[in-house]
């Protein structure tokens, strides 16, 4: 049994397809795995990954930085200002961002835009890498 | 001289085949984007429903809190106006209609014994109200031709926390609503406070399962505080997006009207220019006939030489 997930941005749809299982992650809930026939759900995701196993077995990781996702009947919609898919990531750029947000957070410990820079800096370079 | 007439409409026929050239153009450019403005609105839309989704299913599982953006003002102090209008002219009644509306806001906020506040995009809203000695507190260029996600995240910014500081208490938003590609209308809408979660729900829009018993997670307090304003950003792109779909479909019409225009009246022109011709040509005979006749009355060998002499000239 398999899903419909659609990965809707403000500007477009940026990806949909079937899935057997996705695995997000939420704000303060931790890792959190779906498959066909869960409860519906509605939760915010926290600056992570969402892989996507799809029913031959292969596994779409896409960034999500930001955003919701929707769980209801065979139906999962996952809401995001800014995703990327492992093509879409410029690994150069997400590098160079990394050491410029660490010598940020070196500098001062308390910079939350440089930690926010940073955790999606990580994400990049793990999708990226994954 | 008798061509000085047609030389002068010869010069303006070649003017006006100019202006038509240049009409013609922008009427093709128009038409090109505004069917790409249109795909643009059309692919927002899944995004805004999605969210209205997920407001609907959070009404139907009874989460109502006092979130900054659904603050309802006991006493209405000060009235917000975003207007969004373009920043290029020759779109027709686009700009002008769209700035009366907004205008007409602020004078209802008067009438209340409010103040105003006016969020402008575009240049000619922005000239329009600067010209006639109106506050502008925020002003934003550039972006109401094609419009990104991140210019609404933006101006949705501004608009939100004026909000939330309690700097305005209430925001209109007037924009120009893209029916079809043959009619627009310019719409005012409440854009702040937010409507209840129910009355969002209600309105609909959304394709909500309606599946009830939605399991929120980390509670549905915190999932509806993270998705208002996303959902202010997402309605303001929408405004953005059908607003420059309309600036384009107004723009192909007014260049439409301006070349049909040009050429009606290059065929009145020509058709004078013709005339005048034809008629220095005919007095020009009658000149040559005339002096022949004359001259021919007293001495028949000198007919020669004045017909060469009036040919020439």
């Amino acid at each position: 049994m398999t899903f419909q997930v659609e990965l809707v941005s403000p500007e477009a749809i940026a990806y949909s397809g079937e899935a057997e299982m996705i695995i997000a992650r939420t704000v303060e809930g931790g890792d959190i795995a779906f498959q066909p026939g869960h409860v519906p759900f509605i939760g915010v995701l926290a600056v992570w990954s969402v892989d996507v196993i799809r029913p031959d077995g292969q596994r779409d990781t896409i960034a999500v930085h930001q955003g919701f996702v929707q769980v209801a009947g065979t139906k999962v919609s996952i809401l995001s200002d800014v995703s990327e898919s492992a093509g879409d990531i410029d690994v150069g750029r997400a590098e160079s961002a990394k050491s410029v947000a660490e010598e940020a957070l070196i500098a001062n410990k308390d910079d939350v835009d440089a930690a926010e820079a940073l955790s999606r800096a990580e994400l990049r370079l793990r999708v990226a890498g994954g | 001289m008798a061509g000085g007439k047609e030389r002068v409409l010869r010069r303006r026929i070649g003017s006006v085949q100019n202006t038509k050239k240049i009409t013609r153009a922008m009427e093709l450019i128009a038409a090109t984007r505004v069917v790409k403005a249109q795909q643009r609105a059309r692919e927002a839309k899944p995004y805004a429903e999605q969210i209205t989704a997920v407001i609907e299913n959070l009404a139907a599982g009874g989460a109502e809190i006092d979130h900054p953006l659904l603050r309802r003002a006991d006493k209405i102090e000060r009235v917000g106006v975003v207007v969004i209008s373009s920043d290029r002219g020759l779109a027709g009644p686009y700009n002008t209609s769209v700035i009366r509306a907004a205008e007409r806001q602020v004078q209802n906020a008067r009438a209340e014994g409010a103040d105003y506040s006016l969020i402008v995009i575009g240049k000619k809203a922005r000239d329009y109200f600067a010209f006639r000695n109106y506050t502008i507190d925020s002003y934003t260029d550039g972006i109401s031709d094609n419009p990104t996600y991140e210019n609404a995240r933006q101006v949705a910014e501004i608009v939100a926390s004026m909000f939330i500081d309690g700097r305005v208490d209430r925001v209109e938003l007037v924009y120009t609503e893209f029916v079809s590609i043959g009619s627009q209308k310019v719409a005012t809408r409440r854009f702040l406070p937010l409507e209840s979660t129910e009355t969002i729900a209600a309105e609909g829009g959304g394709d909500a399962a309606a599946t009830g018993s939605f399991e929120f997670e980390p509670s549905p307090e915190s999932v509806l505080s993270a998705l208002l304003p996303r959902y202010v950003e997402a309605r303001l792109f929408g405004a953005l997006l059908e607003s420059a779909a309309s600036e384009h479909a107004n723009r192909q019409r007014a260049m439409k009207a301006a070349t049909d225009n040009a050429e009606e009246l290059i065929t009145k022109l020509s058709r004078e220019m013709n005339r005048a011709r034809q008629d220095s040509i005919t007095t020009e005979i009658m000149e040559i006939v005339s002096g022949a006749e004359a001259l021919g009355s007293d001495d028949k060998t000198k007919i020669q030489e004045p017909v060469a002499a009036g040919a020439e000239a």
